[in-house]
């Protein structure tokens, strides 16, 4: 069953490397614009566009503060994508688990090589 | 005392946009493992990964030497792997070229490396597939195997009920 390919999903908004910084940026807490741009030697209006798609996605969200919009990471929708890695992860653990029962027996059979 | 036999799970990350590295430890000289990745009637013993058999394991080791395995799963779901041997320092590294025969325009390059450290052995396996869409896609494909393997054991419990 392949994801649905549209334009407006998580994974769409990671594959962006800078959106990806701005993840991890905001992985360690909250962060104005300001921040951001500070953070990512981009112009403004550049980080306001990547932080919208984030918005629109839900990995991200705002907080009105005063005068700042703060915006802080949304974790939880993350875990469609890491589902899906997890998935060809677990298929790879099966077969490398199998394979050290292949090595265990190998090393029993012939102890000394 | 003696060495932890289980040696913990696989790590999948994907280190870049276009690929995918498979981090592992084996409880096992490098030597052993490599025989065991190079060896058809050793490979048929896991690369099934519990879905499954193995019903080709094609191995020529030679550089340009190629190699093909084939996996049915208890569906029926055929999975075919292959490519070509593009370098072999046995116990050390391997570097093959690799297609999914249902998606034979999308060509990888894997590249395992084996590091030995007191009788035990820690393995990875960096595939490059060319471009993040590829790269995806393949990754979808372990989804579906998931999903197939899921699938024909909800047949089985539905199958079993009547």
């Amino acid at each position: 069953m392949a994801r649905a390919a549209t334009t407006a999903d998580a994974f769409n908004a990671i594959a962006e490397a800078r959106r990806r910084q701005i993840l991890d940026l905001l992985a360690t807490g909250e962060r104005d614009v300001t921040d951001l741009v500070a953070a990512l030697e981009l112009a403004q209006p550049l980080v306001s566009k990547h932080l919208r798609v984030l918005r629109e996605v839900g990995l991200v969200e705002v907080r009105e503060d005063g005068r700042h919009r703060r915006y802080r990471l949304n974790a939880a929708s993350l875990k469609p994508v890491s589902d899906w890695l997890r998935n060809y992860e677990r298929l790879w653990s099966a077969r490398l688990d199998r394979l050290e029962d292949v090595l265990q027996e190998l090393k029993e059979t012939e102890p000394e090589r | 005392m003696t060495a932890p036999t289980s040696s913990g799970a696989a790590v999948v990350t994907l280190p870049t946009d276009s690929q995918i590295l498979i981090t592992r430890e084996f409880a096992a000289p490098s030597q052993l493992v490599f025989r065991a990745w190079t060896t058809p009637d050793l490979i048929r013993r896991w690369w099934h990964a519990n879905r499954g058999e193995v019903t080709v394991a094609e191995v020529d080791l030679r550089v340009g030497g190629r190699w093909r395995f084939v996996q049915v799963t208890p569906d029926g779901f055929e999975v075919a792997f292959s490519g070509e041997y593009r370098e072999i320092v046995p116990g050390q590294r391997l570097v093959w070229s690799e297609i999914y025969e249902r998606m034979p325009d999308a060509p990888a390059l894997q590249t395992m490396t084996l590091t030995e450290r007191d009788g035990r052995t820690g393995m990875t396996i960096l595939g490059e597939y060319g471009s993040r869409q590829v790269r995806d896609a393949v990754l979808e494909s372990g989804m579906e195997a998931g999903m197939q393997d899921a699938l024909s054991l909800l047949e089985r419990v539905a199958v079993s009920e009547h």
